[in-house]
């Protein structure tokens, strides 16, 4: 490890992961797999328990702010588990200066996600630093919730098995393109909306309807190429990922062209991969279709035997191709 | 996507792809100079759709790549002067220097900003009139222009606290110190931005005097297959030539503003390239009429000898001699989050573009 911090170890990729096993979890001594959300096991109940810190810049986007994006970032991490998600806690690290105008609009924002979502932001803490001393307002969350009984292992990923499908519920990348476009130092505008959104009630709805869903997982930092590395670290299998199947909307797909982005290592507020067997995946399609938040959902790969541990692409034009984990910052500050 | 999907197009690819199977006798192996290409080739995963005769190695093409350890070196000096500013393109981030990087100087308080244009540039210069902008001028024909466009700006403003320090450099010299080095190859895939400024006269010199046949080629899986397949051609029939495959932005005169923009604000300089060393008459610096923005006629800086890592091949790639999966370091020390040389920085390398997109065992 390198000896000081960079960018490059909060960029969802390889840098973040080594930061996280080799220093956090090692000390912690926190056993691997290492999710966003721990489910413990408690007097016959499962407990599916989160946090996460927000230090989007700038703190209002196109489609959501600071506020929402804190639930829907903590709802999701708890419903991916099988979770339904229930208290939420939120603490507020604010600049000096801040003002109150903008702190009340967020604060609105977050109560109103919550209460869509039907989580209870039920605590938090407010501390107040020099300016200068932190950027603007970073706030902090916990959320905890109840797994379903039957689904205490959906986190781990251990029930993917060879032939599953890989599904998303829409196209990639806009939550990532719609902040770069709010920073304004790259002098684009862009009519994208960030996806930002709390899917916990399309999750519930699939959990309670298949039964073959063998794993889910929110696409945020890091993207989908982070999230199918992690399929495969955690289920040892492999993936081939059909290139030309996986969603992208125009204007972030011209974007990316035109700046040298893969839509697939772009982050994501309000996107999930869903591993389910084949014999599920029209049903399942159909029910993500039928809710505003999965209508362009789409079936993008398959899971393998593990080969060596790669993902492979069958490229658009008909090539193959490896699609490696990030290396080093995309883009800092998105969420 | 107009523009982009038709030249993506799979049955359209795959019918290139049986084309050249069937035209291709023996061996072939063609050089893609440009890493636009380099990186386009992998991404596309083009080498699966090439018979095994058919071998593509990458050149001298990708301007981070070719970039001396002492422009870094001297990059780095500047970002250790007080109340400078040093403004960059992204890629030259990490690229190590003989001790350091201009990441690892970010880090312990070096002032960084990365642009996407030297216009940003001269916007952070406006509004920082207290401190002197270093911007770091690097690539080929491509991007001179927009740097030459940046200096008249500059000058226009009257901007006193704004300096280039150039590493921009031309394509033909590098070409001919391949050629005449004896680069045993077919035949070049030719940088198609490169020459929708040149045009494509600047690549006559190849067949004419070294019997190498050129393609200038596009950027997309389809443009990149027809160039391999004119290329089998023309190493079939014997008979090398400037051919014109990315037709649709390359003419035979090119861009005569942007030529004209380059030869009022630069002119050609002897340049260090990594691998090659100097080449004469290879860089551009800015002319006399200029010089207020040189920032080493400004602010000289001494630097101390470079080093380079020994095991490190990239110039050994970089001429075309070596493959990354070559050298010891790939993979194993040298990586895109830990590059030992240059090739592994940029996406458009060759080492990048193989680490990020070929299956390895």
């Amino acid at each position: 490890m390198s000896e000081i911090v960079s960018l490059n170890h909060g960029s969802g990729g390889k840098q973040s992961h080594e930061l996280i096993s080799n220093l956090f979890a090692r000390i912690f001594e926190i056993p691997e797999p290492l999710t966003d959300s721990a489910v413990l096991q408690e007097n016959g109940y499962s407990l599916s328990f989160t946090t996460d810190s927000y230090v989007v810049d700038p703190l209002f986007f196109p489609g959501g702010n600071i506020g929402n994006l804190a639930i829907c970032g903590t709802v999701n991490d708890l419903a991916v588990t099988g979770a339904v998600p229930k208290y939420i806690s939120a603490s507020f690290i604010i600049e000096e200066g801040f003002p109150f105008h903008d702190l009340e609009l967020i604060t609105a924002s977050m109560a109103h996600e919550a209460k869509k979502a039907g989580v209870r932001i039920v605590t938090g803490d407010t501390k107040v630093v020099d300016r200068g001393k932190c950027d603007k307002l970073f706030i902090t969350t916990a959320g905890a919730g109840y797994v379903k009984p039957g689904f205490e292992t959906l986190c781990r990923g251990t029930d993917i098995r060879t032939g599953d499908k890989l599904i998303v519920n829409g196209p990639l990348g806009n939550h990532a393109i719609a902040v770069l476009g709010a920073r304004n130092n790259l002098n684009f505008s862009s009519s994208v909306i960030s996806d930002c959104a709390s899917l916990n009630h399309l999750i519930q709805d699939l959990l309670n309807e298949c039964r073959q869903i063998h794993f889910m997982r929110d696409l945020t930092r890091g993207g989908l190429t982070a999230v199918l590395h992690e399929i495969v670290q955690l289920s040892h299998k492999g993936i081939t990922l059909d290139e030309r199947a996986v969603p992208v909307d125009e204007p972030v797909r011209g974007l990316c062209e035109v700046l040298g982005f893969d839509p697939c290592y772009l982050a994501n507020e309000g996107k999930i991969v869903i591993v389910a067997g084949e014999d599920e995946q029209e049903k399942i399609m159909s029910i993500l279709k039928s809710n505003p938040l999965g209508k362009n959902s789409a079936v993008i790969g398959t899971i393998t035997e593990y080969g060596n541990g790669l993902v492979t692409v069958n490229t658009g034009s008909g090539g193959k191709r490896i699609l490696d984990l990030p290396a080093g910052i995309q883009l800092p500050r998105i969420c | 996507m107009k523009y982009i999907d038709e030249f993506r197009d799979k049955d359209l690819i795959l019918s290139l792809s049986g084309k050249i199977r069937k035209a291709a006798k023996g061996s072939y192996t063609f050089m893609e100079v440009c890493g636009g290409h380099t990186s386009s080739i992998h991404r596309f995963g083009i080498p699966s759709l090439l018979p095994p005769g058919i071998k593509l190695i990458s050149g001298p093409g990708c301007p981070v790549c070719v970039t001396s350890t002492d422009f870094i070196d001297r990059a780095i000096a500047y970002s250790k002067i007080k109340d400078v500013i040093i403004v960059t393109f992204g890629d030259l981030l990490r690229v190590p220097g003989s001790y350091s990087s201009l990441e690892k100087e970010k880090l312990t308080g070096a002032d960084l900003r990365i642009v996407f244009s030297g216009l940003e540039a001269l916007n952070i210069a406006g509004s920082n009139s207290e401190k002197t902008v270093v911007f770091l001028g690097i690539g080929f024909e491509t991007t001179a222009p927009g740097t030459a466009v940046t200096i008249k700006k500059a000058k226009e403003l009257g901007l006193k606290n704004f300096l280039l320090l150039s590493a921009h450099k031309i394509m033909p010299p590098v070409l001919e110190a391949l050629a005449r080095g004896g680069i045993k190859i077919d035949g070049f895939i030719c940088p198609g931005h490169v020459a929708t400024i040149t045009g494509s006269g600047i690549f006559e010199f190849l067949p004419e005097k070294y019997n190498l046949g050129c393609v200038i080629a596009g950027f997309e899986p389809s443009d990149l297959l027809q160039s391999v397949l004119m290329l089998v051609r023309q190493a079939n029939d014997k008979s090398p030539v400037v051919e014109i495959q990315y037709k649709r932005a390359v003419t035979a005169e090119g861009n005569r503003i942007a030529q004209d923009l380059l030869s009022e604000v630069f002119e050609t300089c002897g340049a260090k390239w990594r691998g090659f060393g100097i080449i004469p008459e290879s860089g551009l610096s800015l002319r006399e009429k200029y010089a207020e923005f040189n920032a080493e006629v400004k602010i000289p800086v001494t630097l101390s000898s470079e080093i380079e890592n020994q095991a490190c091949i990239c110039g050994d790639i970089l001429r075309g001699l070596k493959m990354p999966e070559d050298c010891s370091l790939f993979r194993k020390i040298c990586k895109p989050e830990n590059p030992v040389g240059a090739c592994m920085v940029s996406a458009e390398g060759a080492c990048n573009s193989h680490f990020r997109y070929i299956q390895y065992e």
